[in-house]
């Protein structure tokens, strides 16, 4: 129906959609038990594309792999070396990334419900439905290989909270907008921020935000099976195995909403109003989600004003940091800068380029925004618990959180550089002794007394420093997965039948 | 930079040996009984790294042979005031520990006078970046801990001092100051007076060069045009060498990395071979030396603020070249610092390398081809043994900012605007 330049039939559809109207979801991780079972659930079961539909389908249906999992179904190792390093050693495979993905501590792998050492899985399934089809969505998968093919080790499940995460902020609002259409090309300079991204930052086999085709799995055109497989764009002697396809981050974080909203209470003399106002300077918006600053006046790229009136504002207007403070949460995950800082004439942007015409220490020090933004695609699980519920002592003590998922083209430099050098860099923006209010571990570093706490620039004085916050965030658990194009699925299902 | 040609046969010693400083690799015990670096208070960072090029076949796509260099272990530090004190206290301090090391190299004499063997082996740079000259250890120490102390003090005493007009706070921080100076809790020595004979030498570097130019200038822009004919003809043709890293080199360099809020760089590889890459690169590396010094010395090597000290030095009769460095953030944060902010900076210098990725006039492509350009730096990078940091934690923009609240708090006076900007520092 849709008439783009790229094969939305051929793409799962989660790229392209949140499946917002499919209120349910549940998310199986499973261990392949017997392959061959595995891939004949595969080559028989429908995947929902990106194919857009006059209206939302009953349920739609996911399928990723860990490079195990790939394994596990017989994909060569040739073929598995084009992957990422990243992506080929996992979320939890090495203590170097650990230690910046910040997942040390309480974070720390060997304590994960799942995708630690020896707990990894193989296949991520994920279901959506409408309100009361999940059950019948995901028995209707269970055919008669499913329980010869997998061995189910965790079941995700999630609630629909209206669009709020646990803490009780509107969720999900800023997302870049893939260029679909493929009309973009990136500057070598880009001098404004922009919303809108070459489809590469987000699908393989198509070119980045540097004009590059990001590395991934290329076969040879005459190898076995591998007519299923488009030709590669640049390379067109060779089949892309990753073109259409994704990479797909989840994290579960469980989030203390009790611990969040009793901490504020207490630092804001449980003031309704205060520690509301305390709580939405640490994630820089408002609980609807209105940002705390005013909108540009200029249209930004792939923005739309109306119906996106939440995302058309950049932190130019606050270079002091007074309306939304440096380290709020929004600001760290997306900065919302361009290339260079704001230069008039090609003389200014010469000198800027050079490192001069800066007017203090803080000045252009964040890395440009869009070489580092992903599409995410979350769900919350756990009750609802409203903060004065959560402030009262006989609230509940049930589990809440969000299955953080994102989708990226280039695990390394979008995912793992946001969250090591933004989120959790206790440096971020020349700051010190605090990382993300919400996110943070607040574990300690060396030759650091505390990194424990939040900054609020203040209109006059000294800035306020909220000291001593506890950790909100948990990570239990977390996986690298490739989200296959239809046709890199059929290809996996037919592994075996030479 | 002290350069040692390793026994061949006894490498595998050296390494275990140089582990032994450290708690885990790439995490340095610094008091650790070979070298304890944590003793010598004008020492910013050093490391010993063994240098061992995985690069070596790379020269057989120029066509010529590949050359068996020896495999060198190689000391470098970033001190205040001239190296050769600093060597001289180290013979002092860790004179048994630097004998257990070198004694894995050639041509050591155990009899031989210490210091006098270590500065025979000395090798000068080629080019040298500090992030901030004149700033001395002792004086990031001090400061840092004026402002963990005036960070403290704004804490404990917040309900009093937050009514309090922007002047009279900067007052009031003062006098808390002056006190815990009095009380020996806090310490702000002056500055030492610059040497008379460096400011000399450094302003006759300073107008000498340029001079120089001027005068070289006709004939260097009759050269030019045939320079840049030879330059793009190389560009066009010379090849590129950037797989993918192979996963073992690269999960062994990562397993050194992030143990700290900055890390070390050490990378080396062949200048392609030719006279015309060896007077390119010898310019290019002056021209660094030269900016490095008179303009990018005060916290920004061009648009990067992430670089403390950084440096170029040739081996082998300028056929191969070292870089290190020590750098704020992660590997991948450092790499896009290099592709989005100075890409033409690195391209200038390691397009005169092998295998670079293609360039055009120089400064061009190169770098802002993304992964080839990660892939090619990794690959030439190599495990740094032993690495010590006077400083963890603190990056080369929290010794800037502490700088300037010493600055503001020294100040004779401020107008009101410029007393709220610094009060922003705290």
């Amino acid at each position: 129906m849709s008439a783009l330049p790229v094969e939305a039939s051929d793409i799962q559809g989660l790229v392209r959609f949140g499946y917002a109207a499919l209120t349910e979801a549940a998310f199986l991780l499973l261990k392949i038990r017997d392959a061959a079972a595995a891939r004949k659930w595969l080559s028989r079961t429908s995947i929902t594309t990106a194919e857009k539909m006059s209206r939302p389908p009953m349920t739609a249906l996911q399928v990723a792999f860990t490079r195990e999992g790939l394994e596990e179904l017989g994909v060569c190792d040739d073929l598995l070396a084009g992957f990422s390093s990243e992506f080929l050693s996992g979320m939890a495979g090495q203590e170097s990334r650990s230690r910046r993905l910040g997942d040390v501590g309480a974070n720390s792998p060997q304590n994960w419900k799942w995708g630690g050492p020896g707990n990894l899985p193989h296949v991520l399934v994920m279901v959506y439905a409408q309100p009361g089809q999940l059950e019948g969505g995901i028995q209707a998968i269970q055919n008669a290989e499913w329980d010869v093919a997998f061995e189910l080790i965790v079941r995700l499940d999630t609630s629909d909270l209206h669009g709020k995460e646990p803490f009780g902020f509107n969720d999900g609002i800023s997302q870049p907008t893939p260029d679909w259409k493929r009309e973009r090309t990136p500057a070598g300079n880009e001098l404004a921020y922009g919303n809108l991204l070459s489809l590469g930052e987000f699908l393989l086999g198509y070119p980045n935000e540097y004009g590059r085709y990001t590395h991934r799995p290329l076969m040879a055109a005459d190898a076995p099976r591998s007519s299923v497989l488009p030709f590669a764009e640049d390379r067109p002697d060779r089949r892309d195995f990753g073109r259409n396809g994704a990479f797909l981050v989840f994290r579960h974080l469980q989030q203390d909403v009790q611990g969040f909203w009793r901490f504020l209470d207490l630092q804001t003399g449980a003031d309704p109003a205060g520690r509301q106002n305390l709580a939405e300077s640490m994630v820089g918006r408002r609980m609807d989600g209105t940002p705390l600053l005013p909108a540009s006046a200029h249209s930004i790229a792939g923005v739309d004003p109306k119906p996106a009136a939440q995302n058309q504002f950049t932190f130019d207007s606050d270079s002091d940091g007074i309306r939304c403070p440096f380290g709020a949460h929004i600001r760290r995950a997306n900065p919302r800068n361009a290339d260079l800082p704001a230069s008039d004439g090609l003389f200014s942007r010469l000198l800027h380029m050079l490192g001069f015409g800066n007017a203090g220490y803080r000045d252009d020090v964040i890395a440009s925004a869009r070489f580092h933004r992903m599409i995410r695609r979350g769900r919350e699980y756990g009750p609802q618990l409203a903060p004065e519920q959560a402030v009262t002592d006989n609230a509940d003590t049930g589990e809440h959180g969000i299955h953080f998922i994102c989708i990226v083209a280039n695990i390394l430099r979008q995912f793992e550089f946001v969250q090591n050098s933004w989120v959790m860099s206790t440096k971020f923006d020349a700051l010190t002794q605090e990382s993300d209010p919400l996110l943070g571990n607040r574990e300690a570093i060396a030759g650091c007394p505390y990194t424990n706490t939040f900054s609020q620039p203040q209109q006059s004085g000294a800035n306020a420093r909220l000291m001593g916050m506890p950790q909100f965030v948990t990570v239990r658990g977390g996986a690298y997965f490739f989200l296959p194009s239809l046709s890199a699925l059929r290809y996996l299902a037919d592994i075996g039948n030479e | 930079m002290i350069l040692a040609t390793i026994t061949p046969s006894r490498k595998t010693e050296l390494i275990r040996l140089l582990a032994e400083m450290n708690y885990e690799p790439g995490l340095l015990n610094p008091s650790n009984t070979l070298v304890p670096f944590g003793q010598f208070d004008r020492l910013h960072y050093a490391r010993f790294v063994i240098l061992e090029d995985q690069t070596m076949d790379d020269i057989t796509v120029c066509g010529l042979p590949r050359v068996n260099y020896p495999t060198y272990l190689a000391f470098l530090g970033d001190c205040d005031g001239p190296a050769d004190e600093l060597l001289a206290e180290m013979v002092k301090r860790a004179s048994d520990g630097l004998r257990r090391i070198f004694m894995y190299c050639d041509g050591f004499d155990v009899d031989a006078d210490l210091l006098v063997w270590i500065k025979a082996g000395n090798v000068s740079s080629a080019a040298n970046y500090v992030n901030w000259i004149g700033r001395t250890v002792r004086q990031v120490t001090e400061e840092e801990a004026l402002h963990q102390a005036l960070e403290r003090f704004l804490q404990e005493n917040s309900t009093s001092l937050r009514p309090m007009q922007p002047g009279q706070l900067r007052e009031r921080l003062k006098v808390f100051v002056a006190g815990e100076q009095q009380a020996g809790r806090l310490t702000l020595t002056p500055p030492k007076p610059t040497p008379l004979g460096w400011q000399i030498r450094n302003f006759l570097h300073l107008v000498g060069i340029p001079i120089v130019l001027l005068v070289l200038s006709p004939p260097l822009l009759l050269a030019l045009p045939f320079f840049l004919i030879q330059l793009r003809r190389c560009e066009r043709s010379d090849p590129e060498i950037a797989p993918r890293v192979d996963p073992d080199h690269a999960n062994l360099l990562s397993s050194l990395e992030d143990h700290d809020m900055t890390n070390q760089f050490s990378a080396m590889g062949s200048v392609k071979p030719g006279l015309f890459r060896r007077i390119t690169m010898i310019l290019v590396l002056g021209a660094i030396g030269y900016t490095a010094r008179h303009i990018f010395n005060r916290g920004r090597l061009a648009r990067v603020t992430s670089i403390q000290f950084a440096r170029w030095v040739f081996l082998d009769d300028k056929r191969r070249v070292i870089f290190a460095s020590n750098y704020d953030g992660s590997l991948e944060s450092y790499m896009d610092d290099f592709i989005n902010k100075v890409a033409f900076g690195l391209n200038i210098v390691f397009s005169n390398g092998i295998g670079y990725p293609r360039t055009k006039w120089l400064v061009l492509n190169g770098a802002k081809d993304e992964q080839r350009f990660k892939d090619y730096l990794r690959r030439h990078q190599i495990p740094t043994q032993v690495w010590y940091n006077a400083h963890p934690g603190l990056t080369a923009l929290d010794k800037w900012r502490n700088s300037l609240i010493r600055e503001g708090l020294e100040r004779m006076s401020m107008t009101n605007g410029e007393i709220q900007e610094w009060l922003r520092l705290l």
